[in-house]
């Protein structure tokens, strides 16, 4: 079963939730943690385990060679992005907008511009107790988010068996990096916070969730910050479900900022985190969400 | 005219409100831009009238007729992107996989595939609370989010500004590091950064500014809630000055941020004294900060 952990609005506790909720499930499954969020991955930052594999993640782009070239500027008519443009006697390719397409390079009629490979990032897999965790790194000056993350679910499809859960920390927003995260699971969780930005992204996300044909619930955060009224009708007049809230604390923000889980040192989030953990489990068995 | 971007790698640290504020301040003679387009939520403060929008197409999207197509399999072979479906002989186009790279309508021997041009939502041009003018947009559901749509806004918001006659722009990016950030950042005077002291936070903060780095410009910083965890907030204070960061201020937790988000006003309108002092402290060390690169240059 494969969870994506999502939410439109950026700071709402994605990685919070992801976190606490793979080393609740790791209790008693076999859990597979992914940060997608790959233009700042955070979930690592609270997992504390060794190092099993790290890999330097590549994406292909075209090279010219100019021996066999003619400049008939073929390339630059089959390149959508404007990655490759013919300057006089040159041909000049703009890595960061390529979208490794390959139509420049195979429909090149003298096979002048041969893909090569460039690095987009780094992939880092690591034992964390019981859970597997995978990470991602955009490197910096590195657009594209969505490449690197459909290469980190190719690896974790690689890697993993069926049986476990997977877990995706997913990256904000709701546009190509939010879907690419989580066009594959089975079922996503919003996570939001009782306020008016928190309510509009929420509409925004179930809105993404809708068009992509996907089954998701809601948990809110930091509950008691502000008024919950408008989500919860909100939420019932959409069908949605609300998984679980969790308390809004400052005890809770001062863990998080150093780097320590939740779950297991509240009450009361452990509470929530456990309904969040069965709706999971239930979910997992085919039964209603 | 000067062009301030407001980024923070992190979400949720408070760019927003901390724009938005500084629109208020600045009133008549700042123009601001929502280049989180992803995630608008500048609106919610400020009060656009939405009077003045227009449609925005970027990007495109195979599509496959099925009267021509002869089920050769073709585009399947050549797309990268897992985007060409088959079901009982019949091809079709998975539109979240479609990249729009138009390789596969470019191949197709029957010419059956075309590519069409994405409507990928609404930009405007809106009068706000502040008696000035904001550029935002509307992005549609499940759109791609290449960064133009970023670029667009903030182009709109210059070309007001010179309208105007403006003395300054202030720009809402939205999180990471990634397209929409890169295109917020272009032609920027200053970077503000807002961050929090979390190691969340922290990491952010470096990664981001990694990036502002890479585009020579020079930047500032806030910490917000930054009485959360004094060891980092500390950490964040050392590796500003090791780059030359300009210190801002710190601003302490408080919950008056989302009293006032839902009031629907911005901290330096809500009536909280020491909370709309400080935001005019802050507003005022941006200035002169912004005011000294000018200079320079």
């Amino acid at each position: 079963m494969k969870i994506a952990i999502a939410s439109g609005k950026g700071g709402t506790g994605k990685t919070t939730l992801s976190v606490n909720l793979a080393a609740l499930l790791s209790e008693n499954h076999k859990v597979v943690l992914t940060d997608l969020d790959v233009e700042e991955p955070n979930s690592g930052l609270f997992l504390h385990g060794n190092l099993v594999q790290k890999e330097i993640m590549y994406k292909h782009i075209p090279e010219w060679e100019e021996s066999t070239c003619t400049l008939c500027g073929e390339c630059q008519k089959n390149c959508n992005f404007h990655a490759i443009i013919q300057l006089g006697q040159q041909i000049m390719v703009f890595p960061e907008l390529c979208h490794s397409c390959y139509a420049c390079s195979e429909l090149c009629p003298t096979f002048s511009l041969p893909m090569i490979r460039q690095r987009m990032g780094e992939l880092k897999y690591r034992k964390v107790k019981e859970i597997d965790f995978v990470e991602s790194h955009l490197d910096i000056g590195q657009e594209q988010a969505v490449p690197l993350i459909a290469q980190t679910l190719g690896y974790v499809e690689e890697h993993f068996g069926h049986d476990e859960i997977r877990i995706y920390d997913a990256p904000p927003g709701t546009s190509c990096p939010v879907i690419e995260a989580s066009k594959g699971a089975d079922y996503i969780i919003l996570v939001t916070e009782p306020t008016p930005f928190g309510f509009h992204d929420l509409k925004l996300a179930v809105e993404t969730m809708l068009e992509m044909q996907k089954k998701f619930g809601v948990v809110i955060n930091r509950h008691g910050i502000g008024d919950d009224k408008e989500i919860r009708d909100y939420c019932k007049n959409n069908k949605i479900p609300i998984i679980a809230t969790i308390p809004n604390k400052r005890e809770i923000a001062r863990l998080y900022s150093g780097g320590e889980l939740i779950y297991d040192k509240l009450e009361d989030v452990r509470a929530a985190f456990e309904k969040i953990r069965d709706h999971v489990l239930r979910i997992g068995k085919g039964g209603r969400s | 005219m000067k062009e301030i971007v407001i980024i923070s790698g992190k979400g949720g640290t408070g760019k927003t409100s901390i724009a938005a504020s500084f629109g208020v301040l600045g009133g008549k003679d700042v123009i601001l831009a929502d280049c989180d387009v992803d995630a608008a939520d500048m609106h919610l403060l400020l009060e656009p009238d939405f009077e003045n929008g227009e449609d925005f197409y970027s990007g495109k999207l195979a599509v496959i007729d099925q009267e021509k197509c002869t089920s050769c399999g073709d585009c399947g072979e050549i797309c990268r992107f897992d985007a060409i479906r088959v079901q009982d002989g019949k091809y079709s186009v998975d539109p979240l996989n479609c990249e729009g790279c138009g390789y596969c309508s470019k191949i197709c021997p029957e010419q059956a595939i075309e590519d069409i041009e994405q409507h990928v939502g609404r930009s405007f041009i809106s009068a706000i609370k502040t008696g000035s003018i904001m550029a935002h947009a509307k992005l549609k559901i499940g759109a791609d989010n290449s960064g133009k749509f970023v670029a667009k806004v903030k182009n709109e918001a210059q070309r007001i500004a010179r309208e105007k006659n403006a003395d300054m722009i202030i720009v809402d990016g939205s999180p990471g590091v990634g397209c929409p950030v890169v295109s917020s950042l272009s032609g920027a005077d200053y970077v503000v950064l807002v961050t929090e002291p979390s190691i969340s936070g922290l990491h952010d903060l470096r990664r981001i500014h990694a990036l502002v780095k890479k585009f020579k410009i020079k930047s500032g910083c806030i910490i917000n809630k930054h009485d959360l965890n004094p060891h980092i907030s500390e950490a964040i204070r050392e590796f500003m000055s090791e780059e030359s960061i300009d210190f801002i201020a710190e601003i302490p937790y408080d919950e008056v941020f989302t009293q006032a988000m839902i009031q629907g006003k911005t901290m330096a309108e809500y009536d909280d004294k020491a909370m709309q002092q400080l935001m005019n402290f802050c507003w005022e060390k941006v200035n002169y900060y912004v005011n000294q690169v000018k200079q320079k240059k």
